[in-house]
């Protein structure tokens, strides 16, 4: 497998940074749904949400890398079997996943830091509040955190699901072309 | 001239409000006023919070003070305990559910003074749309002129509480099942 993405294939650091993001989202909303309903004297109410805050700034940190490599590494052009229909749905599809991770990232930090407190990661560095102090801010920041985090789930689903059709009704390289293969 | 148009207003507000039976407002708008609770932590420790926000008044007369009456109106999503995660699970249904219930009020019922400055108040404490009657162990700070022209009066209580009694459906460990409410508050006289 190449490092750098080329004309017919996504390079590998792309194709390490999307299964990577792929695993990260589905874990982070698995384990936010779970540990919300932990009960106080249970041993991850507090180890649950710190993997929780933690994962999410790293995994911020490294979509703002995957973009910026993007941008300079290129990617694959579409393939000929991509019906014009599904390459405007796809882009539009593309765009909205990363507005919705931004989206539901932002809102996490802002559910933590909203009384001013700095998001710690893993105890290694600490992000500091920016906006805090807003009336409600925690409330309001969980509530679209919420809604969000399943809007990016749904479209993430429909993005798989997209691929499986790629792979399995289509039969052409799509998925395979994620995998390296 | 004035004072022939007012007089008979003056008279007649003497007799549906006797001078003696002191109104006051309590003063949230300086921040005069303080709802706290305390809960322990564990077991361990003293967790302090308060709401922020809220509303009342109370009477007071000093030559019967067992007419004595309070009326508080709180924001329940104004609870604030310096942790804003901890403020937002406290306001979800796991505590407060303050969408559900938005507000909580404590409304008296009677007073028994107890000496010249203490007593115990009886009244309602509604808290999660639950009503439970309380009683407050109540000082009175103090009372007289402030500097800016004003008549002002201080009281001081505190109530303990079960927080399952209210349906807190959430149980913080055997520690913690009780929650020390204090009213610290200075009304202003109408």
């Amino acid at each position: 497998m190449r490092w750098r993405s080329g004309s017919d294939h996504w390079g590998g650091l792309m194709i390490a940074l999307h299964w990577l993001t792929a695993v990260t989202v589905f874990g982070l909303f698995a384990l936010g749904l779970w540990m919300t309903g932990l009960t106080y004297y249970d041993g991850w109410y507090q180890k649950g949400p710190n993997l929780h805050r933690g994962s999410g700034v790293l995994l911020f940190i490294a979509t703002g890398a995957r973009l910026l490599w993007r941008l300079f590494d290129g990617r694959p052009r579409e393939l000929p079997s991509h019906q014009p229909w599904e390459r405007i749905i796809a882009k539009w599809v593309h765009i909205t996943l990363y507005l919705l991770l931004f989206a539901v990232m932002v809102s996490g930090y802002l559910i933590s830091t909203a009384d001013g407190r700095a998001l710690s990661v893993f105890g290694w560095f600490a992000l500091p509040a920016t906006l805090h102090g807003i009336d409600g801010q925690e409330d309001l920041a969980g509530e679209l955190h919420l809604l969000l985090a399943t809007a990016l789930i749904t479209l993430a689903l429909l993005h798989a699901g997209a691929a499986l059709k790629h792979h399995f009704i289509d039969r052409d390289r799509t998925l395979r072309r994620m995998l390296g293969l | 001239m004035k004072l022939k148009f007012l007089l008979p207003l003056i008279m007649a507000s003497a007799i549906t409000h006797p001078a003696s039976a002191e109104e006051y407002v309590i003063d949230t708008d300086k921040a005069h006023a303080f709802i706290q609770f305390r809960v322990q932590h564990l077991g361990y420790s003293w967790l302090y919070g308060r709401f922020n926000t809220f509303s009342g008044d109370f009477s007071y007369d000093e030559a019967k003070p067992e007419q004595a009456r309070v009326r508080v109106t709180i924001d329940a999503a104004s609870i604030d305990s310096n942790h804003a995660e901890r403020d937002k699970h406290l306001r979800s249904p796991d505590f407060f559910d303050v969408k559900q219930f938005p507000q909580a009020s404590f409304e008296s019922t009677g007073y028994k003074p107890l000496g010249k400055e203490k007593g115990r108040l009886e009244g309602k404490l509604t808290l999660r749309g639950v009503t439970k009657p309380v009683t407050l162990e109540v000082s009175q700070v103090g009372a007289g002129n402030d500097p800016w022209g004003g008549y002002r009066r201080g009281f001081h209580g505190t109530t303990t509480i079960t927080m399952a009694d209210f349906g807190i459906p959430t149980n913080l460990g055997p520690a913690s099942e009780k929650v020390e409410l204090t009213l610290s508050i200075e009304g202003i006289r109408k």
